[in-house]
């Protein structure tokens, strides 16, 4: 099933309503030198595309940018990484958002229930730990208060080491945004926004992510 | 005829026939008959099989035809799956709304059977009669004394609505119902649930006075979006426990999602019932116990408990169990220390738990219960010790001494007490419309003891341990924290 690429598949949840950050995607090394004066340093730049869904693995991904000599090398580089499978491809130039705390929220399509939303513990042992609960689409405000409320994890959504509570808020309108793209768009079979980062100042903010659709037919 | 009216005939009908009795004690149709005659159904009772004759002192007719109309609303079908075409249109014709079916060689026996299976429901559809099963145990409904139904037992009258999609299910916690005396309306077995399954039985009770909550075993739901949205419009109306067998079974895509791979087991289960506002136990007897507090117990308005114990360790105890529920061990407010100060001397706790250190007299606990119950700022109480000194009495009772040395009074006066204390528990609940949990282990280890067998009395469940009152009472609170976020009280 195809792939959004992340630029594209934040476009699609930021209209249902997902907070996202301000993010640009350009095609050459001074563009994103002039996107970063106007988002404002540090800022991460990515090799954006649809074909391209592990970035990471790739090195794909130039984290703490801190002026724009260093964007528009960083750009110029991503750009040079392209292979010609990769289709169409640009530079994601976006704010650097900092963090200890991960968690992860998505769409999934269950066998049983139908379209479903999750919010987890995220990080690399996410998968281990599984602390994650579901709700089915669509959820009221209150379903969404309720999943914060069910992660077993607590601690990690309180004050934490010298970093501010989670935004409930925040954290209940991105459930809510996904929510609402799942509505809006019945061709998602899934999504992932992961990481949601957590800042000092205790607001989730996804710094990827994928969107799948069915085939269209 | 309304859906209502059919279920109607089939939990109170004005008369019963049983499909295929025999003489033969072990089969089917003779041990139907007998718990139906046994168990004091005030309704009609007829009986058919091929050759007449008298089962249990009941003339068999040798055709459905031969009872008059109206007579019989139910029918309970113990008849080999080839005759019950007929026997439904004869049944029809006759008045039956309802008809039961434990008769095998259906759905679950293969293609051939599943065909049978499919024609039997098109015909009960076309007949305008309610299908209950094939295959299933039976039907139980105490309002009506009617224990139609090919096992044992028959529970003590009560106010939980059972409904399972296996038999044994059904049997289980009417067991449960027995030991605790907590007791059942309706229960009925949904066997291949060919045309009725547990969701439209959980439906009836949703709106049947007779009782206050469901309580149901599920397992493979076939549409898992109308199970959604069936139980959550239950729930609105009455607490619904839900037992879930097979919870390992989903299908899993291989997703490239991290949010698939995350949709492990049954988290997404677990889920659908927090939306859905349904309790989902994790054991068949927290399922029981948790329907049997919605039955018995005022849902509290709040999640402050407090612990009062005659003796430290259990309330150390009660304390951590508390500690990893949605409840809270509240604080004791100083007006409320002072109180308890008044009737205790000062090496009491002071504190929550309320430990009474064995300072109590006569009146000290149930004023306690009392007091304590009262206060604005406590939601719900748990009462630990009751039956020690009844246990005691008990022994003295047995020993050789016995009723020389004053111990005839003494243990008069224990097993009188304990009984008391019970009964203030009971009384402090209803006076202020809060929960009030008594717990000991003698509920289960000596049932007999006067302190259990009053709390049986009240009409309340004597939880087995405190962690089991603990979990009994995070139920309720969830759920009544579930209808007032949504505004539904």
């Amino acid at each position: 099933m195809p792939t959004l690429s992340e630029a594209e598949s934040k476009r699609v949840l930021a209209a249902a309503g997902v907070p996202m950050l301000d993010e640009r995607v350009v095609q050459s090394a001074t563009d994103a030198g002039a996107a970063a004066d106007a988002i404002g340093y540090p800022v991460v730049a990515k090799l954006c595309g649809d074909a391209i869904a592990h970035k990471t693995e790739r090195g794909l991904v130039r984290l703490r940018l801190g002026d724009r000599a260093a964007v528009e090398a960083a750009a110029a580089d991503l750009l040079a990484a392209a292979r010609p499978d990769d289709g169409e491809v640009g530079v994601l130039v976006a704010p650097m958002v900092a963090g200890n705390r991960e968690l992860i929220a998505g769409l999934h399509d269950d066998p049983q229930f139908g379209m479903t939303i999750m919010l987890g513990v995220g990080g690399i042992l996410a998968e281990a730990i599984k602390d994650v609960t579901f709700r089915l689409v669509p959820i009221e405000r209150v379903d969404a208060e309720e999943m914060i409320d069910d992660l077993a994890t607590q601690a990690l959504l309180g004050p934490f080491r010298g970093e501010a509570a989670v935004d409930r808020d925040q954290l209940a309108a991105v459930l809510l945004g996904l929510s609402s793209a799942a509505q809006a768009d019945p061709s998602i079979v899934s999504a992932d926004l992961n990481p949601l980062i957590v800042t000092a100042g205790g607001t989730p903010i996804a710094v990827d992510a994928l969107v799948e659709r069915a085939a269209s037919s | 005829m309304s859906t209502d009216e059919r279920f109607r005939s089939l939990f109170d009908p004005a008369g019963v026939i049983v499909a295929g009795v025999s003489n033969h004690p072990a089969k089917f149709g003779f041990v139907t008959l007998h718990n139906i005659l046994a168990s004091g159904y005030e309704g009609r009772v007829f009986a058919t099989n091929r050759d007449g004759g008298t089962v249990l002192g009941i003339d068999a007719l040798t055709s459905v035809r031969d009872v008059p109309h109206g007579a019989a609303d139910l029918v309970f079908v113990c008849t080999p799956a080839s005759a019950n075409p007929d026997l439904l249109r004869d049944c029809a014709a006759i008045g039956v709304r309802a008809a039961f079916l434990t008769s095998a060689g259906y759905g679950e026996a293969g293609e051939e059977g599943k065909r049978m299976e499919d024609e039997l429901v098109a015909l009960a559809d076309e007949l305008g009669i309610l299908l209950c099963g094939p295959n299933g145990q039976g039907v139980v409904s105490t309002p009506s004394k009617l224990c139609a139904q090919i096992v044992a037992p028959y529970p003590p009258e009560g106010r939980i609505g059972i409904a399972s999609q296996s038999g044994n299910f059904v049997s289980s916690f009417q067991n449960f119902a027995v030991q605790s005396g907590v007791g059942v309306s309706r229960a009925v077995s949904a066997g291949n649930a060919a045309a009725t399954g547990v969701p439209d039985y959980l439906e009836f009770y949703a709106d049947d006075p007779a009782t206050a909550v469901g309580l149901a075993y599920v397992e493979g739901i076939r549409d898992g979006r109308a199970f959604f949205d069936r139980v959550r419009s239950i729930a609105e109306r009455k607490p619904l426990v839900l037992l879930k067998g097979g919870s390992s079974a989903y299908g899993q895509r291989a997703a490239a999602s991290h949010t698939g791979a995350l949709a492990a087991d049954d988290t997404v289960f677990t889920g659908m019932c927090r939306q859905a506002g349904v309790t989902r136990a994790a054991t068949v007897e927290e399922a029981f116990e948790a329907a049997a507090t919605f039955a018995t117990q005022p849902l509290p308005r709040g999640n402050r408990v407090v612990v009062m114990t005659t003796a430290g360790g259990w309330g150390v105890v009660t304390a951590d169990a508390l500690a990893n529920t949605s409840l809270e061990l509240v604080a004791l407010p100083d007006d409320l220390r002072a109180e308890i100060d008044q009737r205790l001397p000062p090496r009491w706790s002071r504190n929550n738990p309320v430990d009474l250190a064995a300072g109590e007299t006569r009146d000290t606990i149930p004023e306690l219960l009392d007091v304590i119950t009262a206060h604005p700022d406590v939601d719900a109480v748990i009462y630990l010790g009751l039956g020690i000194q009844s246990n005691q009495a008990r022994l003295m009772r047995q020993g050789r001494f016995y009723p020389d040395e004053g111990l005839e009074r003494i243990v008069a006066y224990h097993e009188r007490q304990d009984a008391r204390f019970a009964e203030a528990a009971a009384a402090a609940s209803a006076t202020y419309d809060k929960p009030v949990l008594t717990a000991t282990e003698l509920a289960v280890a000596i049932p007999d003891n006067p302190g259990p067998v009053a709390v049986r009395a009240s009409g309340k469940l004597c939880y087995a341990s405190s962690n089991r009152a603990v979990t009994a009472l995070d139920h309720l609170w969830r759920y009544a924290q579930w209808r007032r976020r949504r505004g539904l009280d």
